[in-house]
């Protein structure tokens, strides 16, 4: 699987998905347009610096909050490609896998502005700038071979499992 | 072996001997979503071409109905067009429903042993009437519409035992703030709670659906009650269909217990902005502009007695609003019948409609820069209700009432 390589947004503990994207955006027009959102309220103006290919280096518990899949989603349209945090909330870790966001669990020595590398394949990250080098467990198989099939959406066509045709 | 509450709904309902830890296919009850997370769930199943699993779907607009601005509107149109299209069975228009975790207890859509996904994370409301249910993205409640089906990892689970009885106004609000408190807001993630002892039956049904709600700010997958007498009073007349009850074995696994003596219980109330930074009511000296009581967490008939009896022949304290906000149509029924809306207004309380209001900062009732909000509500982030340097303070709902008064976040008794 894929080497990611970007460059790092430094935040804390327990970053909500309030925090991520308001509420108030949660409406269908903004749907293509969550990314310029990202962060609002809480850091204005970064989602206007975030480029394509950037990491979230966070702490404990990214994520938690609110179900809204817009989160992840708003990530992902701003251009972040990955998240490393010491651990993640259970909904939003879900949402991630089903959207494509690529999430590293570790805990990590970054400041904002290094760069840094993760090797999803083996398991690893590493701070290009410091050299240090950290190991994450992969997905459990389920989520792995979900993956591979192209996502739970994709899965679900490929099967043709929709009970309810005809 | 002995299994968990969690461990033999998940069993039951994936026909396969699943313990904590697994990952699991297991067929659900019912998959419900609301006007702000189903949207994307609608592009996403439609992208299958396929039929809906109509009868386990549940749409109820609930966040920001009635329509609070243009696109909220064209938001809830696209909700009432899917239904029209998929003709889909079970949805409940603004005037018939209100917030979708109440109307899911209401219209009998939970009940005990089943299992239920919701694209919103305080499903995990359900378990206060032992059923498993949890939170869910818009992709994977796309799913459930297609297939009537999803994976779980089955939680380990978290003894919670509980033994004497609340006094005072104290509620289950109160103990589930002192719980968050105690282990964080990620104590219990990818877990669940299951809640035992002499306690459990000391705790009115409406508290246990309190409790149940916010097992989701820990972090946890669900927090579920066992089902006695009161569940099935509670169920009668309103409930959809047949249901087992689910017990924990005597030997269960848990990964941990915690023990709570209700007696003990004293009100409490969460600063800004976590709703694991809870304190006791009577040490705290803090100044509010509003109040705000409803919410799946605390918008049922049972909280706006306790509030009402608070403020009858009393007042709203002139520099404070306070707002009342009926969790269901059923509840603002209920209400209106027993008078208690008459005294909100008359003690200067705005009373509307069911709605999520402000709670998530949508509308009726959205925070000012550096406003104080005292909530009855489940989550006090940056920004949830308003402005990013506003600060939502969550109570129950007799603090809530009592601090509306005071001008101050107190407990009734000091009034």
């Amino acid at each position: 699987m894929e080497q990611l390589s970007g460059k790092v947004w430094k935040f804390g503990d327990h970053v909500d998905t309030d925090q991520i994207i308001p509420a108030e955006r949660l409406v269908s027009e903004y749907n293509d347009r969550l990314g310029e959102f990202v962060f609002e309220k809480v850091r204005p103006g970064v989602a206007d610096q975030i480029t394509e290919g950037d990491v979230i280096v966070a702490g404990k518990n990214f994520g938690c909050g609110s179900s809204r899949e817009h989160a992840p989603r708003a990530l992902v349209q701003a251009g972040v490609t990955a998240v490393v945090a010491e651990s993640f909330a259970r909904i939003f870790y879900r949402n991630s896998i089903n959207i494509g966001l690529v999430l590293v669990e570790a805990k990590i020595e970054a400041e904002e502005g290094d760069v840094v590398s993760v090797d999803v394949e083996n398991g690893t990250v590493k701070n290009d700038k410091s050299g240090k080098e950290w190991t994450f467990p992969q997905y459990p198989q389920y989520i792995r071979d979900l993956i591979s099939s192209g996502g739970l959406m994709n899965r679900i066509k490929e099967a043709k499992r929709c009970t309810g045709s005809q | 072996m002995s299994k968990t509450i969690s461990e033999k709904i998940l069993s039951a309902k994936s026909g396969v001997d699943a313990y904590a830890g697994q990952i699991i296919e297991a067929e659900i009850d019912y998959v419900m979503a609301n006007d702000v997370t189903a949207p994307l769930a609608f592009q996403e199943f439609e992208a299958l071409e396929c039929e809906p699993v109509r009868e386990k779907i549940v749409l109820i607009p609930d966040h920001f109905v009635p329509n609070k601005d243009i696109a909220s509107a064209e938001q809830a149109a696209l909700m009432r067009r899917f239904v029209q299209n998929w003709k889909l069975p079970n949805y409940f228009e603004v005037g018939r429903g209100g917030v979708c975790h109440q109307v899911m207890v209401d219209e009998g859509f939970a009940a005990p042993g089943r299992l239920i996904v919701g694209a919103d994370s305080h499903t995990c409301t359900y378990g206060g009437i032992n059923a498993f249910s949890t939170g869910i993205g818009s992709t994977e409640a796309a799913a459930c519409f297609a297939e009537g089906r999803l994976w779980f990892k089955v939680p380990e689970a978290i003894d919670v035992r509980l033994t004497g009885t609340f006094t005072k106004n104290v509620s289950g609000k109160d103990l589930i703030l002192k719980l968050i408190s105690d282990i964080g807001v990620d104590g219990a993630n990818y877990k669940a709670f299951e809640f035992s002892g002499m306690g459990v039956n000391n705790i009115p049904v409406h508290d246990r659906l309190t409790i149940s709600n916010m097992a989701i700010e820990a972090g946890g997958k669900t927090g579920i009650f066992p089902c006695d007498a009161a569940t099935d009073v509670h169920l009668k007349g309103r409930v959809r269909g047949k249901y087992t009850p689910v017990g924990a074995d005597k030997e269960a696994n848990y990964s941990s217990v915690l023990e709570y003596d209700l007696s003990e219980l004293d009100y409490m109330v969460a600063f800004p902005h976590l709703p694991s930074n809870g304190r006791l009511v009577s040490e705290v000296d803090v100044e509010i502009d509003q109040a705000f009581l409803g919410s799946c967490t605390n918008g049922r008939i049972e909280d706006l007695r306790v509030a009402a009896e608070i403020l009858r022949e009393k007042k709203v304290r002139d520099d404070v609003r306070m707002i009342v906000v009926p969790a269901s149509t059923e509840v603002y029924q209920q209400a209106l019948d027993e008078g208690l809306i008459s005294i909100f207004t008359k003690a200067g309380a705005f009373v509307s409609g069911p709605t999520c209001a402000a709670c998530l900062g949508g509308h009726m009732g959205v925070l000012a820069k550096g406003e104080k909000c005292v909530s009855s509500t489940n989550r006090n982030f940056i920004g949830r209700m308003g402005h990013q340097d506003s600060e939502v303070y969550l109570a129950g709902p007799a603090v809530v009432a009592a601090s509306a008064v005071a001008g101050k976040i107190v407990s009734p008794e000091v009034l």
